[in-house]
């Protein structure tokens, strides 16, 4: 089993990088994650990733990313509910990646 | 390249936690819904206990999944049929049922729950492309 | 001492509550868990047999996996008992034998 080590803190991930187990997850672990994939971390990515969260809280799931560019829109205003915008924050995929960085399991419908 | 949108139909027969039926079906209905299609679902038999109200596991432990099917309005999934006669034979009515619910393009809230006869299922069953049951 | 039938399976899908039911003798014990516990309810098309099951034997159904379903002890068949995890173990303790209805 692959591990990340944040904080001294040796972190179980699996052959993609998502968490193993989503209670370890704190928000060093998405600034880790976020190093080894090279983004930089601005608060408007911290915004995704804590409605991310939010929303798993929730609902159980993590959203596909029509779902959450819908949602981001009514939480957060149009101009951040789109994907261009989006992807400009996490190019590898808005689902895919921000759900790993938030600690959540890949989005169901996401292939 | 021509997107064909086809009429997917889930039906749910089945009641949840003691099989792994409900769940299963619940990961493949959002899955096809992320494809955009056209998804309905109908819960009949004991599949009207897959979305009963106050489901609380805090003290068998297992995972609530109930909650996820209130996310189905925001997969624009809105035409959840459940069995009139199902409901009667389980001393069940709609006030037994979760409360799901869809917003409208205006974001105005509307109920996704139909409540339909055995009769009306079938007509609704034949008007399909797909009837995925489990 | 009397037997424990636990049965698991919900009696609208599978026969096997039906099964025990006849098939259990008088001042046994029989215990609803998982699927089965949706049985207990009230007004349900089984509501008649169960309750003529009641009059004589012990009928228990699991809480937590009622709590589970989303139903609760106001739901279910007066005569019914709930018992918790603990009182499951004191059940299987207290009879000769366990029978398992699957």
């Amino acid at each position: 089993m692959a591990t990340i080590t944040v904080e001294g803190k040796e972190i179980e991930v699996d052959e993609e990088g998502y968490l193993v187990d989503l209670s370890a997850w704190f928000p060093a672990v998405a600034s880790e994650m976020a190093k080894i994939d090279e983004v930089e971390m601005g608060d408007d990515h911290w915004d995704i990733i804590n409605f991310l969260r939010e929303y798993y809280e929730e609902y159980q799931i993590a959203p596909a990313v029509r779902v959450l560019t819908k949602a981001v829109a009514k939480k957060l205003g149009k101009e951040k509910g789109n994907s261009k915008y989006l992807y400009e924050l996490f190019p590898y995929g808005p689902g895919k990646q921000a759900c790993k960085f938030a600690g959540l399991p890949k989005p169901t419908g996401c292939v | 390249m021509s997107e064909a949108i086809k009429k997917f139909m889930f039906v749910n027969t089945k009641a949840p936690y003691g099989t792994v039926y409900a769940l299963e079906s619940l990961e493949v209905v959002l899955i096809t819904a992320a494809f955009d299609q056209d998804v309905s679902l109908v819960f009949c038999d004991d599949g009207v206990f897959q979305i009963s109200n106050n489901q609380n596991t805090e003290a068998s432990g297992m995972k609530n999944f109930s909650n996820a099917y209130k996310a189905l309005g925001d997969y624009d999934i809105n035409k959840l049929y459940v069995e009139k006669e199902s409901l009667e034979e389980r001393g069940l009515t709609l006030d037994n049922i979760m409360d799901l619910t869809y917003e409208d393009d205006d974001w105005a809230e509307k109920p996704s729950i139909k409540l339909v006869t055995r009769a009306e299922l079938a007509d609704l069953m034949d008007d399909q492309d797909l009837v995925i049951s489990s | 001492m009397a037997m424990l039938h636990t049965v698991n399976k919900s009696p609208f899908e599978r026969n096997s509550l039906n099964s025990c039911l006849t098939k259990s003798k008088e001042g046994s014990s029989i215990l609803l868990i998982e699927d089965a516990v949706v049985g207990a309810l009230k007004g349900t098309i089984v509501a008649d047999k169960l309750s003529a099951a009641i009059a004589n034997k012990n009928v228990y159904v699991l809480g937590s996996d009622l709590n589970t379903r989303g139903f609760t002890e106001a739901d279910i068949l007066d005569g019914i008992k709930t018992v918790d995890y603990a009182g499951f173990v004191d059940l299987v303790a207290e009879h000769s034998n366990v029978q398992s209805w699957l």
